[in-house]
Parts: structure tokens; sequence; C-alpha cells
């Protein structure tokens, strides 16, 4: 492992030695993990990643680690599901699910930034981790912090869905509401995280962290035979998923992995109550006008998005689109993939399906193209979205049983 | 008549580094001619050569981020607390 050379902004290229930093401090441009490719290159092929055990680690070279991963080790490799069902009824003949809904340990794709970022914080032994989180986020770095036996602060909007807080509080973290959106939660941490000496996940672990989500985009194209699908439909909160997975298929094709050119155009997903990217898109300009957030989608509930001037260009730039869905657009689409599929996934994910909906009707999405759909999360975390199913009642009785479904004989 | 401005640790280089900064209340632009006029190279470092807030640096007044608000014509008052924070992703 170690073929980081060290971090790079974004904006304006200053290089600075790989260490815990937020961000450019010339001019507060994102930093970028910059790698030794030619050294990656000498030791990576198709061959050496398929002898590997399924998880995100199979890809380590290209992960800013020094060292081998100790918390985390089975996240990611989530299956790719070829959607049969639910692409007859959405017009789709070839179309794929990248489940991340089953992630391990906390069920959803942030297992694999802070998979990065947790391991991050034990080579630069820090005291404690935190975050700021919509509640994914919140569940990954409190378990895999727990695992690492750090502790952990995490701040979370007050308004956050009970589940989520059970499942970040359960691994004993100190857990934080603060009245406000996640925005104020996210300004806040910032603000913490300038003054006391722990390691942000989001903040100033974010160069490392959000490399994690590269892994994303690498388990697409090895399942898919080493070829990079035609469209990805992805969820948009902070806007970095998006970027960070055409990233990881860039590096694949660089690298020289990819059997066929990288053509990927790349779809970005918001909740309308939300939708600060995609209605720059729609505007034909990458600037971020913040919103303040009214979506049943939590988890994609930043008015603010960090990268979202970058997934912005990117979609344009790909030949993508961004799209946006409402509440119960979003809620029809959760139906839809557990209907079909059997994969039931939060409001996210129903907002990749809403979106994937909308960009067939307007053409974007062919029917027979290869298209892969991001299911970001777990359906168990987001119940409070889905009307309440009562179940029918009857008697301990054949016969109650049968007048129900109208079948069969007169048993008593 | 004053209000705090919290100068976060990038930024500090030019404050010699102080974390809070004193000044009259006026508008943020008004508030960013102030920082200038004491620590000289402090406003090209958070505006870009249009004038505008760069991308990537947020501002907030009480709490508020001023694109929300009148942008770099959002007045201020006494007492009142202006953060400089630079943009962080999440999730």
């Amino acid at each position: 492992m170690g073929f980081v050379k060290g971090l790079r902004c974004r904006e304006c290229g200053r290089i600075y030695p790989a260490r815990l930093l937020a961000g450019c401090e010339d001019c507060f441009g994102p930093l970028e993990v910059d790698y030794n490719y030619e050294g990656i290159k000498g030791v990576l092929s198709r061959e050496v990643i398929a002898s590997r055990p399924r998880s995100m680690w199979k890809y380590q070279e290209l992960l800013p680690l020094d060292n081998p991963p100790v918390v985390g080790l089975s996240s990611g490799g989530t299956p790719l599901v070829r959607a049969r069902r639910l692409g007859r009824a959405l017009g789709l003949d070839n179309v794929y699910v990248k489940n991340d809904s089953v992630s391990s340990p906390t069920l959803s794709f942030k297992d694999r930034v802070t998979g990065v970022a947790i391991n991050k914080a034990i080579e630069f032994k820090l005291e404690a981790v935190g975050c700021a989180s919509t509640g994914n986020l919140a569940n990954s770095v409190a378990a895999n912090a727990a695992a690492a036996g750090i502790p952990s602060f995490i701040l979370i909007p007050e308004n956050l869905e009970q589940a989520k807080i059970t499942t970040t509080a359960v691994f004993g973290s100190r857990l934080i509401a603060v009245r406000g959106n996640y925005d104020d939660v996210n300004r806040l941490c910032s603000q913490i995280a300038d003054r006391h000496p722990w390691g942000f996940v989001n903040v100033n672990l974010r160069p490392y962290y959000a490399e994690g989500s590269k892994t994303f985009g690498f388990e697409i194209a090895e399942d898919l035979d080493w070829r990079a699908p035609a469209a990805i439909v992805v969820p948009m909160a902070g806007g970095s998923l998006i970027s960070k997975l055409y990233k990881g298929l860039h590096e694949l094709e660089q690298l020289g992995l990819l059997k066929a050119p990288l053509h990927t155009r790349l779809y970005g997903a918001q909740a309308t109550g939300c939708n600060p990217i995609t209605a720059a898109v729609k505007k034909g300009s990458a600037e971020i006008q913040p919103v303040k957030p009214n979506t049943i989608a939590k988890s994609l509930a930043i008015g603010n998005p960090a990268d979202g001037y970058y997934a912005a260009r990117l979609m344009v730039k790909s030949g993508g689109w961004g799209e946006d869905a409402s509440d119960e657009e979003i809620v029809a689409g959760i139906h839809l993939l557990a209907e079909t599929e059997g994969i039931f996934t939060e409001t996210a994910g129903g907002v990749t399906i809403a979106v994937t909906k909308k960009l067939i009707a307007q053409g974007r999405l062919k029917r027979d193209e290869l298209t892969v759909l991001a299911i970001t999360g777990n359906g168990l975390k987001t119940l409070d979205a889905i009307p309440v199913a009562r179940p029918e009642v009857i008697e301990p009785r054949l016969a109650a049983f049968e007048a129900l479904i109208g079948g069969k004989s007169n048993v008593a | 008549m004053s209000l705090k401005v919290i100068i976060p640790t990038p930024l500090r280089r030019f404050t010699s580094g102080a974390e809070l900064v004193e000044l009259e209340p006026g508008t943020v632009r008004e508030i960013l001619d102030r920082l200038e006029t004491r620590y000289p190279g402090f406003r090209a470092s958070v505006c870009d050569e249009s004038g505008s807030l760069k991308r990537f640096i947020n501002i907030y007044v009480d709490g508020e981020d001023i694109r929300f608000l009148d942008n770099l014509g959002t007045p201020t008052k006494d007492g009142s607390e202006i953060a400089i924070v630079p943009a962080i992703s999440g999730g």
C-alpha cells in the first residue's frame, strides 16, 4: 500500500502533504488525493483484483491508506442486481441496481467513506472522531468508531428520524441534536473542527473520506466485466458520490483496466424539496443557490451542497442531466423497487427510482442501454416515510381465511 | 457599537492569529472593507476579482447564510456575530 503522493487543490492546484486538512488554505477549494498511478499500474491488474475477497478493499491501492485497514473490513462488495422486473415496469431492457442498502456494517453506502475515514483516523492517531450527519453517515461513523475503540461525537439535525437516532446511539456515540437543519449542523461542525483536535470525517478527514465512494464505481465496472455502463442514476445530497464514482471509473480507464472506453452519462437525482444541484443544471448553470430543505428524503436534505458545483458540471459534461422528484413520487419509487425486485430502500433510493422514471419519459434514458441505478440506503431506516400498512385481521379459523381470499370450501 | 467576526484558521495568517475580530456594524461588504483596511490582503482571500464571494467560502450573519439574505449587502447590527466558514461536505 501507500501510493498516495499528497493532496492537491481541485481549484488552484496547490499541493499539500497528506495530512489532516479540510480544504485548500489559499482558495478554500476541495482537496483531491493524488496517487502515483504509474506505481499502481505496475501492481494492479484485473487478475489481481479478481483474486481478492469481495469487499471495497480489493481496490486498496486506489484508496488513501498507508496501512491495511483494521475496521470496516466487510464493507463494499454489495450486489449488482440485474433488475428485470423493475426494468419491465420502467421500460428499460438492460437495467441494474447497485444495491448498497445491504452494505455492511450499517446498511448504506456511507460505510465506504467511513471505512476509509476511520482507518485514516487510526493512522493519524486521532483521539476522537465526529461528523455532521443526516443519519446514514452518523450510523456508519458510530459503528466503525466503536469497532476501532475511538470515541465519537455526532451532530445531527433535531428533526432526524427516530430510527437513525437509535441506530447511532446504540454504538455508544456522543449524539448531539442541533436546533436547525443539516446545513446549520454542518456549519457548527466546521467551527468545532476548527477549535478541537478531533477528526471530523466530513471536515478535516474529507479528502480521504470522499475517496471511499470511488469503490461504488469500481465495483459496478468489475461486475460488468470491466465495462462502464452507458448511464448511471445517482442520488445527490452534497454531490460527492456522483463525482467520486466517476473518478473511480476514470481511474480504471487511466490504469487500462476497462475493456471499452468510458462514455458513461451521469444523472443526478434530488428531491424537489431540496434540489439546489438539479435546479442549477436545469438553469444551465453550475452555480449553486442554496435552499431550505423540505422533503421526506432527509438523507438528501443538504441545502448547501459543498460538491454541488462539481456535480452539476459533471452531469452536463458527461451528457447526463439532473432531475428531481416530489415526496409522493419518492414513496411510489420505494414501493416500485420493493414490489418488483424485493429491495427495500430508504427515501434516497425512492428518489433514484422516481427520477429514473422521469428521465425515461424525457427520452434521456434509452430502453436498450446498460443503465445502473444507485440504491444507497436501506428502507428500515426511514419507515416513517411509508404510510403505515395495516394487516387484515381474521379469527384463527380456516373459514375466516378462505372467506377473506374468496377461496375454497365450506369448512368450519 | 461593535460586532464580532469569527475568523477560520486559514485566514488567521492575516489577523496575527486572532480568532475574533471586533468591528463597527455595517453591511457585510463594509465589514470586508474594514477587515481589508486593518489586514491588507484579507479581502482577496475571500473574494474573487469581481468582488463576489469565492465559491468555497460562506459567510453567516447571526447563523444565517448571507445568500438567503442580501448577499454582501446584508446589514449587520450591534452585537451581531459574523462567521466566515469554508464550505464542507457531508451526508
